[in-house]
C-alpha cells in the first residue's frame, strides 16, 4: 500500500501544510511518496526527498503545472493515482481546489479536512463549523483525502533521503489560463504556521486603528496578523487573514481577540489554539466562553 | 442547499448518531445565497437570459427554492430524496441536469456550512469536464468566457476560463439581497420541477459512512483578569507562551 501526497511548493522550498500531510500519511501507514508538481520547482523536489518518512519524491515539470491550475494538477495526479491506495492534499485553498476533482474522476467520495487518522479508511472530521466530529469511514477502493494541517504536527524536514524521478508533466487542458496573482506582501509569519496571533475585530473601527493598535503588539511578540470576517469586510484588513470557518484555521500556541465577540463562524478558526486571550469591552460576548 | 440557520448552535445528539436538527430553524447555505444573487446581477446586466435553481433533498428543500425564485430565478429544479446526499451524489445529479439543460454557467456557493465539505463544485466540473473557478470573489463574463478572480491562501487570483464553466462563490463576491413580500408572492408563481435521482439515472447512495458523531472537547473555564500586568505575568509564568 503506497501513499501520494501532493506537495505545495513555491519552486524552491515546500511549504509546511505539506510536512503536516506527511505526517497523516505516515499514520495511515505505507510507503509515502511525495508529487511535486510545477514548473523550475527542482529544489521543491529535493526540499521534499530531505523530508523524514518520504519514501519516494515524483517530480512533474511542464508549463501546464506552472501556476497549479486544478484542470492540470488534477489530470497529473489522475495520470498517477493507479499505484495508490490514499491520495492526500493538505486542505489549503489549492489543496480544496483540486482533491474533488481527482476524487469525482475516480469515482469516490472525498474526504475533506480530516483532523484524525483512526486507520486506513477511518478518520475523524469536523462538521458544523466545528461544533460537532463526525468519524467516518470510507468503503472505497482509493481514498482522497485534504489533511487540517493544524491537527497534525508537521514532519521533521530534514533527516530524509528520497530518490527524485522525473515523469513528463501531463498536456494543458486549454480550458483555463492565468492571468495573474495580487499577493499581500507581509514579513510577518505565515498565519497558519504562527505561534502567536494577534486578531482584531470590527471594535477597531478603522483600518488605521487595526494597524496603530494591532502592529506594534504584533511585532513585539513576533506575531501574525489575523481578523475577523466583520474586520475583513469593513476593508480593515486584507481577506487573507481572515480567521474562520470561511477562512484560515489556525492552531497557534496564543491566540490574542482584540475586539473580537467570537461568532461560531470564528471560533471554528481558532478554538484549537493552545492558549486564547480575549481583549473585549463586552463581558458577555461570546469570546470569553472559549477564552483562557 | 437547505442547511440549519447559520446562527444555529446545533447539539450534537447523545446517543451519536447525528446533530439534532429537529425543530431547528433551517434556511438556505450562506455561499448558496451569493451564489443566487450574482446570477440575477448577471442577467440585470443582460449577461444571462434565464436563471435555474436547483436543489436535492427532502420535499422540504422547495422552501430553499422558493427562496431562490423570490431572489430573482426564473424556474428550479428540486430533486426529491429522503436518502443523504453526499457531495458526489449531488454533483453526478447537477451532471445529469447540465446534459439536459445545457447551461453555460454553474454558479456554486464554495461549502455547504453544515458538511463544510467544499467538494461539490470541483466535482461537478470533473464530471462534466469543464474548468472550473473556485472561491470567486469577482466574476466577469465577456466573449464566451468568465475572468474570475479568486481568494487564495496568500492573496488573489485571476483565472480566464471558457464557459461553460463551474464557479464557486467565496463570501465577498457580493452582499446577497433582501426578499421583499411582493417577490415572495410572485415567487409562488413560478415553475418548479420535481425529478427523483432515478428519474436521471443516478445512483445517489451515500459512499461514506458515519460511524459517529461526537460533542468536540470542551476547553477548561477562563479566568479575567484585572489588568495588563496581570494578564502579561500569567502568559509568561502560567500558560508559558511568551
Amino acid at each position: 500500500m503506497s501513499i501520494l501526497v501532493i506537495a505545495e511548493h513555491d519552486n524552491s522550498s515546500i511549504k509546511p501544510a505539506t510536512l503536516n500531510a506527511v505526517t497523516a500519511a505516515i499514520q495511515i501507514g505505507g510507503d509515502v511518496h511525495v508529487l511535486v508538481a510545477g514548473q523550475g520547482a527542482a529544489a521543491a523536489a529535493q526540499a521534499a526527498a530531505q523530508v523524514t518518512g518520504v519514501a519516494r519524491v515524483i517530480l512533474a515539470e511542464g508549463e501546464s503545472l506552472a501556476h497549479g491550475l486544478a484542470e492540470n494538477l488534477a489530470a497529473q495526479v489522475l495520470a498517477l493515482a493507479g499505484d495508490y491506495s490514499h491520495i492526500l492534499f493538505p486542505a489549503t485553498a489549492s489543496g480544496k481546489n483540486t482533491a474533488p476533482r481527482v476524487a469525482a474522476r475516480l469515482d469516490v467520495a472525498q474526504i475533506s479536512d480530516i483532523t484524525k487518522v483512526e486507520s486506513a479508511d477511518t478518520f475523524e472530521r469536523p462538521i458544523y463549523a466545528g461544533n460537532a466530529i463526525a468519524t467516518v469511514q470510507s468503503a472505497d477502493a482509493k481514498k482522497v483525502i485534504t489533511v487540517r494541517t493544524t491537527a497534525f504536527d508537521a514532519a521533521a524536514a530534514t533527516g530524509g533521503s528520497a530518490a527524485v524521478e522525473s515523469i513528463a508533466a501531463v498536456a494543458d487542458s486549454g480550458k483555463s489560463r492565468f492571468v495573474g496573482v495580487d499577493v499581500t506582501k507581509s514579513d510577518r509569519p505565515e498565519l497558519t504556521a504562527a505561534k502567536i496571533i494577534v486578531s482584531g475585530g470590527r471594535a477597531l473601527g478603522s483600518s488605521e486603528k487595526f494597524n496603530e493598535v494591532l502592529t506594534p503588539l504584533a511585532d513585539k511578540l513576533g506575531a501574525a496578523l489575523g481578523a475577523s470576517r466583520a474586520a475583513v469586510d469593513a476593508g480593515y484588513a486584507p481577506n487573507d487573514w481572515q480567521v474562520g470557518q470561511t477562512g484560515k484555521i489556525v492552531a497557534p500556541q496564543l491566540y490574542i481577540a482584540a475586539g473580537i465577540s467570537g461568532a461560531i463562524q470564528h471560533l471554528a478558526g481558532m478554538k484549537d489554539s493552545k492558549v486564547i486571550v480575549a481583549i473585549n469591552k463586552d463581558p458577555e460576548a461570546p469570546i470569553f466562553s472559549v477564552a483562557d | 442547499k437547505r442547511v440549519v440557520d447559520y446562527n444555529v448552535k446545533v447539539r450534537v445528539k447523545s446517543d451519536g448518531s447525528g446533530v439534532d436538527i429537529a425543530n431547528v430553524k433551517m434556511s438556505m447555505n450562506p455561499f448558496d445565497e451569493i451564489a443566487v444573487e450574482e446570477a440575477v446581477r448577471l442577467k440585470e446586466k443582460g449577461v444571462v437570459t434565464e436563471i435555474v435553481a436547483f436543489s436535492a433533498g427532502d420535499a422540504k428543500a422547495q422552501e430553499t427554492l422558493r427562496t431562490a425564485l423570490a431572489i430573482g430565478a426564473d424556474r428550479a429544479i428540486l430533486v426529491e430524496t429522503a436518502e443523504e446526499l453526499q457531495p458526489l451524489a449531488v454533483a453526478k445529479l447537477l451532471k445529469a441536469l447540465l446534459d439536459k439543460e445545457q447551461p453555460q454557467l454553474v454558479i456554486l456557493g464554495k461549502q455547504a456550512i453544515d458538511d463544510d465539505a467544499n467538494q461539490t463544485g470541483q466535482m461537478l466540473a470533473a464530471l462534466a469536464d469543464l474548468p472550473q473557478a473556485t472561491f470567486a470573489s469577482k466574476l466577469e463574463i465577456a466573449d464566451g468566457k468568465a475572468q474570475v478572480t479568486r481568494e487564495i491562501d496568500g492573496g488573489l487570483e485571476t483565472l480566464s476560463i471558457d464557459l461553460p464553466a463551474i464557479v464557486t462563490t467565496d463570501l465577498r463576491l457580493n452582499e446577497p439581497r433582501y426578499v421583499t413580500l411582493p417577490n415572495i408572492m410572485k415567487a409562488k408563481k413560478k415553475p418548479l420541477e420535481v425529478f427523483k435521482p432515478e428519474d436521471l439515472g443516478v445512483d445517489a447512495k451515500p459512499r461514506l459512512k458515519t460511524l459517529k458523531v461526537s460533542e468536540p472537547p470542551k476547553r477548561g473555564a477562563g479566568v479575567k483578569v484585572p489588568d495588563v500586568a496581570t494578564l502579561v505575568d500569567k502568559l509568561k509564568n502560567e500558560a508559558k507562551v511568551l
